[in-house]
């Protein structure tokens, strides 16, 4: 990873819609291309907790010559540490009758993106990032996602959670250069997720289209440090099996730059897993244990383990402490996929710095 | 214009065309929907020392091809490339890492370009590779002298006894010899292929192949024409010793591929497979020296042609072990065996010829047919013994 640390918006940028233009934004009024352009950045104003910043940029946590050589580009679109503590409030607005409203816009995009060093993946996405940001939202909010697709193949948005089946996503199929507003109610709480529901569906998730959505409960919960953890692989050939695994796509991320965190304060672990073509992955944190809040529906945790294994589409919260300073590997319990990038560190500090 | 200016002016014209193609490129709007096709080939996976391994890859694509990452068993490795991770096309890079590789396990190779595709090799046994110094050198050649020029000598004991049979019973086998030598081209071409395959595409395998047979005929015909001239003029009768060194370099261009299969066999750690490949040689080529002393069965060579014939037809298969226990090149692989097909081929003819032409004392006696009872014998006999001993070979 770089040691440059980039924030740039998440949203098209109005340089990318000339760019994708030719593929299928045909449909899109010149109005509605400028007034997508202006309404772009969301990221950044709702950042929640303050970012683990590398100490040293290339820490280089090769594990006796196990890991990969070099660095990605920085990427204006993505980082996986802005994206770790990252989470997208979206627009706000009050209701007359009260009540809030939270509206988003997500674009769908072709975007080449850079998976581990050197290795480039022609990825579906929306909002130019694969996951898409995380969505975060309080139990009861009214949702609007205005969902714009600019990529060439058509591509929808499914929410995982309760709301009527016209808003599910899984029809209408957005065609290139279409629009679709979903708008329900948030509920219940918990630890969610939205991905394409086009057919074939094995293509468009593997592809890049997932994300985290997250439904607060109306109390909120204890204060932690907060971050987003999605499992996600990448076939690269295309035949049927993945390549290069990782947590929040690019492989070994976290390893060469670990996240610092402090000790004795309460961590919350956002978990999702979207690997496509093995049926399950696992989560595993080295040296500590974490309470399992299953799918986040719940508020309290009867479980203490350190490995949880996770089927495709599974997802919950984890809660821990660092007791010691120093490094606490995590990574997938299936060791194939841990060396083939899903794997990184904590760093307990005694102080941030 | 005179006639040079007439003979380039196709050419000339030709690079014009060539420079318009480059300059207007017509492919162009396809070049940027497409990632480009990459064709690499891993031609060898050593392991110079514990802990080491190194792969040599060459690019036989159209285009230049950028190792972004290296797997081993399905785990990402750190590596360093020498030249450098991108390879140009039709040039070579190798790979080194620093891999605990467990001494007589496979282990699996693969190299992820930066666009996603992956190019893999597995090793069957892992070994420490030989490296080329004297200690090695000795016992590859032991190995050559074992399954090639010890028992190619042998066969050529076989003399007096050709010598003590009636003439039809020469011709039989001259016939057998026939029948072993044809089992070896069919036997030849298979192992070109074979070496074909695993050349990277830009190379062309199987146009190498043909390079390599049709270079072997028409060198091996020139030489023997020019021969039988340079006699006819000095009005000396046609000698048999020519067809019977022919016959010594083809079986001798042949055993250098025998060579290099113990040489790569003991390479990539298939020792057991090299120890039944010497024994199974061993078998085989002592009949190869039959074949060899049989167009002389009539006439008195001196005791150094034996000697000479012998060694031109086993000493090739110890360099053949050398070239395939240190460095094994399919490409070169691929060229050599079909020279030994090509001679083959050649010296097939050659013997056959002395069957058919050999009309004792009686110039108008009808010719000798391949295909007369015993003759045919002869033949059926020399590929059967051929495919008795081969079995000793592939098991």
């Amino acid at each position: 990873m770089s040691g440059a640390r980039s924030r740039g918006p998440v949203a098209v940028t109005r340089r990318d819609l000339l760019k994708f233009g030719a593929a299928g934004v045909a449909g899109l009024t010149g109005a509605s291309v400028l007034e997508l352009a202006r309404g772009s950045s969301v990221l950044g104003a709702n950042d929640a907790r303050p970012n683990p910043e590398p100490s040293s940029p290339h820490t280089g946590m090769s594990h006796e010559g196990m890991g990969v050589v070099g660095a990605t580009v920085p990427d204006d679109r993505y980082d996986p540490r802005v994206f770790l503590t990252h989470f997208d409030y979206g627009r706000l607005e009050s209701l007359p009758g009260g009540g809030t409203r939270r509206s988003w816009e997500i674009v769908a995009i072709d975007r080449e993106i850079e998976i581990a060093p050197g290795v480039f993946f022609p990825a579906w996405t929306y909002n130019g990032q694969v996951p898409g940001p995380t969505l975060r939202c309080t139990e009861g909010d009214l949702l609007r996602v205005d969902f714009i697709n600019a990529g060439s193949h058509p591509h929808t948005i499914h929410f995982h959670g309760q709301h009527p089946p016209e808003m599910d996503g899984f029809e209408p199929i957005v065609r290139p250069g279409e629009r679709f507003v979903y708008e329900f109610e948030a509920k219940p709480f918990g630890m969610h997720l939205y991905h394409c529901h086009t057919p074939p569906l094995k293509r468009h998730l593997h592809k890049g289209l997932y994300g985290v959505f997250i439904v607060d409960p109306p109390e909120g919960r204890p204060p932690a440090n907060e971050m987003v953890m999605v499992m996600n692989a990448f076939d690269t050939n295309f035949d049927g099996e993945n390549e290069v695994y990782a947590v929040n796509t690019v492989a070994f991320c976290y390893n060469h730059i670990p996240i610092d965190i402090p000790v004795r304060q309460p961590c919350r672990l956002y978990v999702a897993n979207f690997t496509e073509f093995d049926l399950i992955n696992s989560f595993h944190l080295h040296a500590a244990m974490f309470r399992v809040l299953r799918t986040g529906t719940t508020l309290e945790s009867g479980e203490l383990t350190d490995t949880l294994m996770m089927c495709q589409g599974e997802r919950h919260i984890l809660e821990f402490e660092l007791e010691h300073p120093g490094l606490h590997m995590f990574h997938a319990h299936q060791s194939e996929f841990a060396e083939l990038g899903w794997m990184g560190f904590f760093r307990g500090l005694e102080r941030m710095a | 214009m005179n006639r040079w200016g007439w003979g380039l002016l196709p050419v000339v014209l030709l690079a014009g065309l060539v420079v318009m193609f480059k300059v207007t490129d017509p492919t162009r709007p396809f070049r940027a929907a497409f990632p480009p096709v990459e064709d690499l080939t891993i031609e060898r996976v050593s392991f110079p020392e514990l802990g080491k391994v190194a792969v040599r890859v060459v690019n036989g694509g159209p285009e230049p091809v950028t190792v972004a990452q290296v797997l081993v068993d399905d785990a990402f490795w750190t590596f360093s490339a020498d030249p450098g991770p991108t390879v140009a096309r039709l040039r070579s890079a190798t790979f080194s890492l620093d891999y605990p590789w467990v001494e007589g396990e496979p282990h699996v190779i693969a190299l992820l370009t930066s666009t996603g595709l992956t190019f893999e090799h597995e090793v069957a046994v892992a070994t420490l590779s030989p490296a080329a110094n004297s200690r090695y050198l000795a016992t590859f050649a032991a190995l050559g002298a074992y399954a090639g020029i010890v028992p190619v000598l042998l066969g050529l004991l076989w003399y007096p006894f050709l010598r003590r049979v009636g003439r039809q019973w020469v011709r039989f086998y001259l016939c057998f010899t026939v029948g072993l030598l044809t089992f070896l081209a069919v036997d030849a071409a298979e192992h070109v292929l074979e070496a074909a395959l695993g050349v990277p595409e830009g190379f062309q395998g199987v146009g190498l192949a043909l390079l390599g047979v049709l270079g072997a005929v028409v060198v091996l015909r020139a030489i023997g024409g020019s021969g039988r001239r340079r006699r006819s003029e000095r009005g000396v009768p046609e000698s048999p010793l020519p067809v019977a060194y022919l016959v010594a370099v083809g079986i001798g261009l042949h055993n250098f591929g025998e060579g290099l299969a113990i040489g790569s066999a003991y390479a990539l750690g298939e020792i057991a497979l090299g120890a039944f490949l010497v024994i199974g040689f061993m078998l085989h080529n002592t009949t190869e020296g039959l074949a060899i002393v049989a167009p002389v069965a009539r006439s008195r060579p001196r005791l150094r042609h034996f000697a000479f014939m012998g060694l031109t037809a086993g000493v090739p298969t110890v360099i053949g072990a050398w070239a395939g226990g240190f460095s094994f090149s399919p490409t070169l692989a691929t060229f050599l065996l079909a020279l030994g097909l090509g001679a083959i081929l050649q010296v097939v003819g050659q013997v056959a010829r002395l069957v058919t032409t050999d009309r004792g004392q009686h110039a108008d006696a009808p010719a000798p047919s391949l295909f007369s009872p015993l003759n045919a014998a002869g033949l059926a006999l020399g590929a059967v013994v051929m495919y008795a001993t081969a079995l000793a070979v592939t098991g």
